[in-house]
């Protein structure tokens, strides 16, 4: 028996190796980047966000109900570790939907080295459309000159804080006064040191490689006047604005202003910090649990009108579609005037138009909490669309928690080792 | 005395074996085992050896031969070489912790103590529960003002358990042993059920105490199961994902808690380079393949 099993063990390893060694190129099938025609029905996939879901339903509704011949079905993104790795794994196995409303810019690069986004440039209106809708300078969202995502809506990134927590602490939950870095750092230790909250400001100290879009970036951003982190195939923040930002953060960790363990719930729901840095979501997240008010992200100057980071995001077509004509009239109807009217309405998140303030002027009149927001729109920018984005991301995360959240290195090793192999990244 | 049964059995022997219908029935998972298993595996060392990218289907992209590159890219990483550093004070800690308390816990079990179900009940239940749900209790226990910290007040560790560089990974090897140990309790349990009592007896007779027994009875008697516990363990520990993935952050402090396995979600899941990702898995398959190797031959009856 011994023997037998061994036979066939060996037989079928044998056969598989074959099999699976020679197995390693890809199947044929149709396939490419062009931006084909075909009308007919097609799937979308959108965020989980409740809110997001109910914008969708809406317009998936209102569109099917004139397009019989075309009809849309709408579902959420597969659940997985991030949308990024179920469109990823989708992808890879043929199975992604016409449509995804959830794209981030980072993740952009490495789906289109896969074959997987449509170039939308390629549809006889595509460039003059998304530049008539969002401004000549959304060429950022280029990839390799070309555009393979539509830049949809902005989460622009703002000190988001607990106006009860400020007023404890002795600080003017109207106008904090918190602006630059030496006054934002003073403010923190009033707030911990009057035991108004356990910590200032608490950013996930985790080490995803999105993390740095929600402490160094914004404002890194704020003290550039909005350069990316890597501009023109080099990386731009080993500079003395790069190591301002880098010292204020390790200084507000250093003195246990912000905590160096992540949070083990909402910290701000539960009271335990008083800052977080956030978009237009968090106004209705925490409408019902804190009293919060937003300030611009501090800087050395304390200039008043700051960039901060974008925190897109936006739509992609990808090459499994089928029925990409409708596809695109679809992504057009959903971005439509009135349609951008619905996602404002329905999520508070901003989109990107170029004229968000005037056209929706009776929505932010009416909610005013939202228009320091839209003002902020006008001073943004997005993380670098760059072969390796994930990777480069990474690797300036590891040195950046090194060296900022937990000291042991310095902030010029930080600066200086990311800058080396972030330019090996980019240039490869 | 097998062994030349076997040899004078073997000229005759059908390819097909001598019970076909046995053959027949261990076919269904001989298939599993090549597709789910073998195939991905092979694929596996393809992948590292090419410069590659998953790409949509249809979509060909260059994917040259690359020879050791990849492997060469991940044996001079600081942070791969660090990630198996941690694997080995992860496996130092947890593999002989386990071996010992699950021996120690199952003798005490088997030994007719009182609420004996009670305790093994207890022991199992961490081993039935999604890590996921107990990591978020650890991470409260061990917190800066965790209920841990808090009790020991002066002599908590400063920087605290999960932000420590030094004491990140023991507390991982700590967390995965507790939650662990319930089933190789289970197994020595069921070795323990094997032993002769009249060996016990003979023991006794001859005089020896209770450790005495223990050490010359019960230890070697359950020898075979302490191998497959010991290979378990080394496999479980070199595999080590969630713990640090979740309880640490994403392997923090400063990587001092990464494992092979989190890199390889790194590099082969999120960054899109599953040559590399691939050059990691190999290496530690070969590195789990000799470790089990040398716990099996030094475990060996002589």
């Amino acid at each position: 028996m011994k023997t037998t099993t061994r036979t066939l063990a060996v037989i079928g390893a044998v056969a598989l190796l074959a099999a699976g060694c020679s197995g390693g190129g890809d199947g044929g099938g149709e396939g490419g980047d062009g931006a084909a025609g075909g009308t007919g029905p097609i799937t979308i996939w959108t965020s989980n966000n409740e809110a997001e879901l109910a914008w969708a339903t809406a317009v998936v509704d209102a569109w099917n109900a004139e397009h019989p011949d075309e009809q849309v079905t709408a579902q959420e993104i597969p659940a997985g570790a991030s949308s990024e790795e179920a469109i990823t794994a989708a992808i890879t196995a043929g199975t992604a939907p016409c449509l995804v409303y959830n794209i981030a810019n980072a993740a952009v690069s490495g789906w289109v080295r896969q074959g997987g986004l449509v170039n939308l440039s390629e549809f006889e209106d595509g460039a003059s459309y998304i530049e008539d809708r969002s401004g000549e300078n959304v060429t950022s969202y280029q990839t390799d000159g070309s555009y393979y995502q539509l830049p949809w809506k902005s989460n622009p990134v703002m000190v988001m804080y607990n106006k009860t927590v400020f007023a404890a602490a002795g600080l003017d939950p109207e106008n904090p006064g918190m602006a630059t870095f030496d006054e934002f750092l003073e403010g923190s230790r009033q707030i911990v040191s009057s035991g108004a909250a356990a910590s200032a400001i608490w950013p996930s100290p985790t080490s995803e490689f999105y993390q740095p879009w929600f402490d160094f970036y914004p404002l890194f951003l704020a003290e550039t006047g909005g350069t990316m982190l890597v501009e023109d195939g080099a990386s731009t923040f080993n500079t003395d604005e790069g190591r301002a930002v880098g010292e204020f953060w390790a200084t507000m960790y250093s003195e246990g202003l912000s905590p160096q363990e992540a949070s083990t719930d909402d910290a701000m729901s539960a009271g335990t910090t008083a800052m977080q840095l956030a978009g237009p979501w968090a106004i209705a997240s925490y409408a019902e649990s804190v009293d919060v008010g937003f300030m611009p992200v501090p800087s050395s100057s304390g200039a008043d009108e700051v960039f901060t980071f974008a925190d897109s995001k936006n739509i992609s077509m990808f090459t499994s579609c089928e029925n990409q004509a409708t596809a695109w009239e679809f992504l057009k109807f959903t971005t439509s005037e009135e349609n951008d009217g619905l996602l404002l309405e329905n999520t508070g998140q901003m989109p990107i138009r170029t004229d968000l303030a005037t056209t929706f002027s009776d929505y932010f009149a009416a909610n005013p909490m939202y228009e320091a927001f839209a003002s902020q729109t006008e001073r943004v920018a997005d993380v670098p669309s760059i072969d390796n984005s994930v990777e480069v991301w990474q690797v300036f995360r590891d040195e950046y928690s090194s060296a900022v959240i937990f000291g042991s290195e310095s902030v010029d090793d930080f600066l200086t080792n990311a800058e080396t192999e972030i330019n090996g990244l980019v240039g490869e | 005395m097998t062994t030349t049964a076997t040899r004078l059995r073997t000229p005759r022997r059908p390819w097909w074996g001598v019970q076909p219908i046995g053959t027949l029935f261990a076919l269904p998972y001989l298939v599993f085992v090549a597709v789910v298993f073998l195939y991905p595996l092979c694929f596996a060392v393809y992948i590292a050896f090419h410069d590659y990218i998953f790409t949509a289907p249809g979509v060909t992209v260059p994917t040259p031969f690359v020879g050791f590159d990849n492997f060469v890219d991940v044996l001079t990483d600081p942070q791969v070489l660090q990630s198996f550093r941690n694997t080995g004070v992860f496996l130092v800690i947890f593999v002989p912790l386990t071996v010992v308390l699950s021996l120690v816990l199952a003798t005490a079990l088997n030994a007719g103590i009182r609420f004996a179900s009670a305790f093994r009940v207890a022991f199992y239940v961490p081993y039935l529960t999604a890590s996921v749900s107990l990591v978020g209790v650890w991470m409260l226990l061990f917190a800066q003002n965790g209920l841990i910290n808090t009790i020991l007040g002066p002599l908590a560790p400063s920087p605290s358990w999960l932000i420590n560089s030094g004491l990140a990974m023991p507390t991982i090897a700590l967390y995965v042993t507790w939650k662990q140990l319930g089933f190789y309790i289970l197994l020595y349990l069921a070795a323990l059920q094997n032993i002769p009592k009249e060996l016990y007896e003979s023991a006794e007779t001859d005089g020896a105490n209770g450790r005495q027994r223990f050490l010359n009875v019960t230890v070697p008697g359950v020898r075979s199961t302490t191998t497959l516990v010991l290979i378990l363990a080394i496999i479980l520990g070199a595999n080590l994902f969630t713990e640090p993935y979740l309880l640490t952050n994403g392997g923090g402090p400063d990587g001092a808690s990464a494992t092979p396995v989190l890199l390889i979600y790194q590099q082969g899941i999120q960054q899109q380079n599953p040559d590399t990702a691939s050059a990691i898995g190999m290496i530690l398959v070969i590195v789990v393949g000799l470790l089990s190797l040398v716990a099996s031959r030094l475990n060996r009856e002589t």
